[in-house]
């Protein structure tokens, strides 16, 4: 998995893992959402649109930023997530938690 | 290993008809026991004799639940026979569970978990965190594991934070856990991921037997009828349990858990933190300095923010918007009472200034009022000071810290195993079934661990294997749950049930004693009705068991069920008391080393001496009161062979606190 990385304005940061999110490649997205959030950047969006399977220790990653993103008083969001992340996030019941935005602009406003 | 067609053929053709000869005795038993216990209820209570007979009833009620309850598990024993192959590409991760155990021992299991034949990493889970370990372990080639920074200050969870903490280093598409005592044959994993091919498949449990036990078993440490007929038939009913040990699970199973506990979680906490909003809120609203005008608003201001909230929740919006959005509402609320504050600061200093009063500290600030300005980022720490002016900021501010996602109680935000009680296994595997995954129970012997080798050890973790049960039984009732199929739910409410013994105990101890000391009846009479009803039941449960145990030791678990009824029920009372009252469970803790040689551990089987001792005198007095009181020869003689039988069950705890320690054949020539 890739993970990229854009910075659209101040205090705010797009990160885009592309590829398969599984058990393997979450630690990498932790790393990169904690680096980011530890540089001052913590509106983080999570751009899923080339993301192309999500497993439960995915979402356990997209939790655990999302606590650090809060901790350092920001937010993280999910945008352009495709249907079997969606799928994924019913299943587990974790779109009662995060709300999929429809595009990235969408997050960060 | 792998018969002939005809052999498996053959071997299919026992199986069921084994399956039928069970079913049949199951009915019988069933039919049986029920019309004993109608007859009980409708025509032979002693209605004088309440205070035992209405007792009694009741027990006999408790045991043929117990007995039907077995007899479904019966009803669909599963023998699996060969596994399936296992996958050549899976990647699996041997979790060692230790606390306290001695290095030696643990180092020998790690030694055999290297040894295990399929691909795999092996990890010491080390909670004891110890220095000796860590260097053995590495130089072994043996991962080590212990708790992080993150667990400081936090609620550990016993094993199951630690089998947590584990399952956030590593990633392995599977795991293999074990305690520290057991240890794995090479084939362990080979026998047991095929059955990973069915990707429904989260579970996979092996027996638990140990190997310093002699063939007599004192302490009943072997449970050749849990890990056998009862796992087949929970089995057969999709239900097989997870036993903490010797099991291989899924990990996208156990992630899928932590992340829908996680939001069920988050919820919970969310809806009742505002809830508690709107009380904080309205004894702020009484204090003094609520009078003030601007604290008035900034706490209408923080209500109306906890109203919206809670109408977004029912609404059904995302709780991290809902959250986000309440904490910016409260910040700027918040921020509004401090910049006001700080105004009225200002116009106190400059007042204080005009006037030429010196007010000691505060007189620097009143020479230059302009250093009195703050920023907005001033403005924000002040706002998240401790020293904030206001009482009621305060209270607004643990609000705002409780209505959150991440929660901060907890080490980790996402657990996969459970911890709602002291045995994580059974609620695991709970709530796995709840969301659909199957498990499988295995019947081949494919670890050997060791088992406490003295009374106190013994019954300490007995106690704790009941409190655990009996805690989720409170906690998560298996027929409340969602998700699961009604056949699944009894066969979690049949283990819990048993764990309801003690009471049930109790009685059958009492109701001989009461007849052969006072003469008082709890039934009609011993009569030909009773005998005709009661006794083909006895012998078809019997033969129920001989058939399913087919030449088990079952006789030792059938007398530490009633002979540890102490245990029970101090399980049941204090497991209440954790889960309905919040008090702690209060273990006592377990003893390390064996105890002294030639010293019998009599004061832990207290209550049982008491009663075998009654028991003892209730016979002696019964049989005096044949002769001197006229008391009824068939009554007189049922309770006397009552009470033998309940001496020849008692008996065991007293081998058991004279039992030191297993010495192997070969040592003992």
């Amino acid at each position: 998995m890739d993970v990229e990385v854009e910075y659209p304005h101040e205090g705010a940061v797009v990160v885009r893992p592309a590829g398969r999110l599984n058990m393997v490649a979450a630690p990498a997205l932790r790393e990169v959402v904690d680096r980011v959030v530890a540089e001052g950047r913590t509106h983080v969006v999570l751009d899923l649109g080339a993301t192309t399977f999500v497993d439960s220790s995915g979402l356990g990653a997209l939790i655990a930023g999302l606590k650090t993103a809060r901790a350092a008083g920001g937010d993280l969001r999910v945008a352009a997530v495709p249907a079997q992340v969606l799928a994924v996030l019913s299943l587990t019941n974790l779109d009662r938690v995060l709300r999929p935005y429809p595009t990235v602009a969408d997050a960060l406003a | 290993m792998t018969g002939t067609r005809a052999e498996i053929r053959r071997l299919a053709a026992a199986r069921a008809r084994r399956l039928v000869v069970v079913r049949v005795l199951v009915v019988l038993v069933a039919l049986t026991g029920l019309n004993y216990l109608v007859w009980r209820w409708t025509s032979s209570v002693s209605w004088p004799a309440w205070w035992i007979a209405v007792p009694l009833v009741l027990a006999e009620t408790y045991s043929l639940v117990d007995t039907l309850l077995f007899g479904a598990t019966m009803w669909r024993i599963k023998d699996r026979g060969n596994p399936p192959t296992a996958p050549r590409d899976a990647t699996v991760d041997v979790f060692i569970t230790t606390y306290d155990e001695p290095v030696e021992l643990v180092m020998r299991t790690a030694r055999a978990a290297l040894d295990i034949r399929y691909p795999h990493r092996t990890w010491l889970l080390d909670d004891g965190a110890r220095p000796e370990l860590r260097a053995q372990a590495e130089a072994a080639d043996v991962g080590y594991l212990t708790r992080g920074a993150d667990w400081q200050d936090h609620e550990r969870h016993a094993k199951a934070g630690n089998l947590n903490n584990a399952l956030g280093a590593t990633d392995g598409d599977f795991i293999l856990v074990l305690d520290a005592d057991q240890v794995p044959a090479p084939t362990i994993l080979d026998r047991t991921l095929g059955y990973f091919t069915d990707p429904q498949v989260a579970l996979v449990q092996t027996p638990q037997l140990f190997s310093n036990v002699p063939h007599a078993d004192p302490l009943g440490s072997q449970a050749p009828l849990f890990y056998g007929p009862i796992q087949q038939g929970k089995d057969g009913w999709g239900a097989a349990f997870f036993c903490g040990s010797n099991a291989v699970l899924r990990r996208e199973a156990l992630m899928q858990l932590g992340i829908v506990g996680y939001v069920r979680e988050v919820d919970r906490s969310v809806r009742s933190a505002l809830r508690a909003a709107d009380r904080v809120l309205a004894r702020a609203g009484r204090t003094p300095e609520a009078r003030r005008p601007e604290v008035a608003a900034a706490l209408a201001d923080v209500r109306e923010a906890v109203r919206a909230a809670q109408g977004q929740l029912t609404q059904g919006e995302p709780l991290a918007d809902v959250t986000y959005a309440f904490q910016r509402r409260v910040d700027a609320a918040a921020r509004g009472m401090v910049s006001q504050d700080v105004d009225r600061l200002r116009a106190d200093l400059l007042e204080v200034a005009r006037l030429g009063i010196d007010v000691g500290d505060a007189a620097e600030p009143a020479d230059e009022p302009a250093d009195v300005v703050l920023d907005d980022a001033a403005l924000d720490r002040l706002a998240h000071r401790d020293w904030s002016p206001l009482g009621a900021l305060e209270s607004v501010r643990t609000l705002v810290r409780a209505v959150d996602i991440d929660r901060s109680d907890e080490a980790q935000p996402v657990m996969p195993m459970a911890t709602i009680s002291v045995t994580e296994d059974m609620a695991t595997s709970m709530r796995l079934h709840g969301l659909g995954w199957r498990s499988v129970y295995h019947h081949e012997t494919l670890a050997l661990g060791l088992a406490p080798e003295d009374l106190g050890t013994m019954l300490t973790q007995r106690l704790r294997w009941a409190q655990g049960t009996m805690q989720v039984f409170l906690r998560e009732n298996p027929l409340l749950q969602r998700g699961m199929r009604l056949g699944q739910r009894l066969m979690y409410v049949a283990t819990m049930w048993s764990y309801l013994s003690g009471f049930a105990a109790v009685v059958y101890l009492a109701a001989p004693v009461v007849f052969l000391c006072f003469g008082v009846l709890p039934v009609t009479a011993f009569s030909v009705d009773f005998f005709a009803r009661l006794v083909p039941f006895l012998l078809l449960n019997q033969l129920l068991f001989l058939v399913v145990g087919r030449g088990l030791a079952t006789w030792r678990g059938e007398q530490y069920s009633l002979a540890l009824f102490p245990v029970w029920i101090r399980a049941c009372v204090t497991a209440f008391a954790n889960v309905v009252l919040g008090r702690p469970l209060g273990f006592t803790v377990t003893p390390k080393t064996r105890p002294a040689p030639g010293r019998p551990q009599w004061h832990r089987i207290r209550p049982q001496l008491v009663a075998l001792a009654v028991l003892v005198l209730a016979a002696v007095v019964g049989t005096v009161r044949l002769f001197v009181a006229d008391a009824a020869p068939v009554g007189t003689a049922v309770n006397v062979a009552w009470v033998g039988y309940d001496l020849a069950v008692m008996s065991v705890v007293i081998t058991a606190a004279r039992y030191r320690g297993h010495v192997p054949q070969e040592e003992a020539v």
